[in-house]
């Protein structure tokens, strides 16, 4: 379990507050206006900013004070989520040995099963700049796999992406997630994300984050705050 | 955390190296009791000529910058480029050239006696002057037109839309951006003009035109009396300091000029008298900076022949401390690339080589020879004088780094090392490039602190040169500022190009 108990992050002007559980493996969207803390909140599980107060758990653990690299967690940012001067290799290889060694055959090999795995097989040498947009979001997904921690944050890191691929790129997640058993939380403003994605959504409006609900019956009976958001008719 | 470490160690280690001096300097100042009428004669020509280089610099810079930036001509791009030319120029090798266009035998003075007119001297206030706009003028040029070019060109079509007349369009566009800028280029090219050592040792001289910098010299190398040296030196730092102060007040943003050549459409100054003025004020500009720079080329081939063992054991001195300097430079710019590291050089730019070199040469004298250290000193100041401005070059990109990638970094759990290795060093490549091309240029043609420490057997290029003029061995001199200026501007050539080639992108 993920349990973020009683927890308070500042905000520019406001603050978040969150109280609520979510159990490993699953896919959960983090679902609101801009500017209500979904990112925010993602900070604060990776460790990027913190809780004023309360209490970040992981299977018991208590992660509040650990730094961002002590987290089980890996995070796909909204851009720049590869070196853009290395190859794929030695971008991937960053997962597995921290310290940049250049990958032996062992680390080859895993790496040409991730890029296998997210459609990007033989490109282990290109750059990312050589790559398009979705090819770049594989790539960045193959190294989640590589990392294999058992959370996975993503903030919206398929903003930019048409509909079809970006429909393309969540599919690859949910496969991500489920071979890694982790618990994935994506953040997304998109509605439309959430209803075909998620498990579960967890709803940020008003600084505060709402327990999950199941996705067929948050949107089957959606909270007013979201109807307002979504500016809907009866 | 051990970059932390390392970012302090270099800043106190900066801090050591200038303050410490300056303490030297300040402890062993005999009072001004020890000071005569000629020294404070140093003190108001210093300030004279300061103040007339600066305003002919900046009025001069006015219409020569209106004019680049509203004409589009063959070479302009190349112009600009050039503009930045001087920064990288060894001073010795721009006094040659101007010494062969306006000298006694010079280019100018021929012309003037071919029509039977009075010839001009170049030696005394009008050389230190002329040779100080010869530098600065670029600079304030640069200055006023990057500000030109940042104009949004919504400006221009709203001032061509309405028909604003000269005036009109003086008042609303270009008023008000001389007073933004040029307050600042004043007082910048104020302090550089306070604290320039070679063109007053090459142009000026004597009892009317000594600079408190030269008085410096004279004092330590001619008449040993080290307190003396010192209480000059204490004066300079107190005149530096104060228009430093004033400097940082007034230019605040408005920086050194980037030079972009940014192409903005403009519908002003059509008329033939106009295109006349602006075309007049280009051509004389560029003759000013090219004709002195190309008569020192020109006249230094021949000179080439006349190499001798001791000019070219110098010029290998020059290229040792050159490196040093870029070693030791870029070893303190990368930890301190940051807001408070560039803060921190900032002093650096005032106190100036001769009163650093007049503190390290008190230091050094009661463990050894001052002598025996000539070079190391010699690049040990030129990194200092170089810092602020690799700093400058290298914090901007230094922080996007470190924002761009700073969180993927976390998350990776990369080390130090393979940070360092893998992401910092190839992405700065080109700033670090162009910052050790600057410093490496810079500390090839300093002639500042080795005057103070050199014997016979060190001396670096540039001073090889000044004593070859002085010994009237003119085509010998040509001949090694020729020199001098190739090494100098292969060594920025080199580091820039390094910088470029296969390049993080």
């Amino acid at each position: 379990m993920l349990r973020l108990e009683d927890l308070q992050v500042a905000m520019d002007a406001s603050a978040l507050k969150v109280d609520l559980a979510l159990p490993p493996g699953r896919r959960v969207a983090l679902l609101g206006p801009s500017g209500a803390g979904k990112s925010t909140l993602l900070d604060a599980i990776a460790g990027f900013r913190v809780a004023t107060q309360g209490r970040i758990l992981w299977q018991g653990r208590d992660l509040t004070q650990s730094r961002p690299d002590a987290r089980p967690v890996s995070i796909l940012f909204q851009d720049s989520n590869l070196f853009p001067h290395l190859t794929l290799a030695r971008n991937l290889c960053l997962a597995l040995h921290p310290d940049g060694r250049r990958p032996d055959d062992e680390a080859n090999a895993r790496i040409e099963g991730a890029l296998r795995r997210v459609g990007l097989e033989g490109m282990a040498d290109r750059k990312p700049g050589t790559l398009s947009g979705g090819q770049q979001g594989r790539a960045a997904l193959a190294r989640v796999l590589l990392m294999a921690r058992p959370v996975i944050l993503l903030d919206e890191p398929f903003a930019a992406l048409g509909p079809a691929l970006k429909r393309e790129m969540l599919d690859l997640v949910r496969e991500v997630g489920e071979s890694l058993a982790a618990l994935v939380v994506m953040v997304t403003h998109d509605p439309r994300d959430a209803a075909g994605w998620a498990q579960d959504v967890v709803f940020v409006a008003e600084g505060v984050a709402h327990p999950p609900v199941p996705t067929d019956r948050f949107f089957g009976d959606p909270p007013q705050a979201f109807r307002d958001y979504i500016g809907e008719i009866g | 955390m051990a970059a932390r470490a390392l970012a302090v160690s270099a800043a106190l280690a900066l801090a050591f190296l200038t303050l410490g001096p300056v303490a030297v300097v300040l402890a062993r100042a005999g009072g001004f009791a020890t000071l005569g009428p000629g020294d404070w004669q140093a003190v108001r020509f210093t300030l004279w000529q300061a103040l007339l280089s600066a305003s002919f610099s900046v009025v001069l810079a006015v219409p020569v910058a209106k004019a680049l930036a509203r004409r589009r001509f063959v070479g302009r791009a190349l112009l600009v480029t050039l503009l930045g030319a001087p920064f990288i120029l060894p001073v010795i090798v721009a006094v040659m050239g101007l010494i062969a266009v306006f000298g006694q035998a010079g280019l100018v003075n021929a012309g003037l006696t071919a029509l039977g007119l009075p010839t001009i001297d170049i030696y005394g206030v009008h050389g230190v002057v002329l040779a100080h706009v010869f530098f600065n003028l670029p600079l304030a040029v640069r200055m006023l037109f990057s500000a030109w070019q940042a104009v949004p060109a919504e400006h221009f079509r709203l001032a061509a839309s309405l028909g604003l007349g000269v005036q009109a369009q003086w008042r609303v566009i270009d008023g008000p951006l001389m007073v933004r800028v040029l307050p600042g280029a004043f007082t910048v090219i104020f302090v550089i003009c306070l604290t320039s050592f070679a063109v007053a040792l090459t142009l000026g001289g004597g009892p009317r035109a000594t600079t408190v910098e030269l008085a410096i010299y004279q004092a330590m190398r001619f008449e040993f009396d080290l307190g003396r040296a010192a209480a000059l030196a204490v004066l300079q730092l107190a005149l530096a300091l104060a228009a430093g102060l004033v400097a940082l007040r007034v230019s605040g943003q408005s920086g050194f000029g980037a030079g972009r050549d940014r192409e903005v459409p403009r519908w002003d100054g059509q008329g033939a008298l106009p295109r006349l003025w602006d075309g007049a004020w280009i051509l004389l500009a560029a003759l000013f900076l090219l004709v002195p720079l190309l008569t020192a080329v020109m006249r230094g081939v021949p000179g080439l022949l006349l190499l001798g063992p001791d000019t070219l054991r110098a010029a290998g001195h020059s290229l040792m401390v050159a490196l040093g300097s870029t070693a030791l430079c870029m070893a303190w710019a990368l930890p301190l690339a940051s807001r408070r590291g560039e803060l921190l050089a900032l002093p650096a730019i005032a106190i100036s080589p001769l009163v650093l070199g007049t503190g390290l040469f008190l230091i050094v004298r009661p463990f050894m020879n001052p002598f025996d250290m000539a070079l190391p000193v010699t690049g040990l100041v030129n990194a200092l004088m170089a810092l602020p401005f690799a700093l400058r070059i290298l914090r901007p990109e230094a922080e996007t780094v470190v924002r761009d990638y700073g969180r993927l970094r976390t998350t990776l759990r990369m080390t130090p090392l393979a940070w360092l290795r893998l992401v910092w060093l190839p992405r700065l490549r080109r700033p670090m490039g162009f910052a050790a091309g600057l410093t490496a240029a810079l500390a090839m043609g300093d002639l500042g602190v080795i005057a103070l420490f050199a014997d016979p057997d060190r001396t670096t290029l540039p001073l090889q040169v000044y004593r070859l003029m002085g010994s009237y061995q003119m085509e010998a001199a040509a001949g090694a500022a020729l020199l001098l200026l190739m090494l100098s501007l292969s060594l920025f050539w080199l580091f820039d190009r390094g910088g470029r080639v296969n390049a993080a992108t």
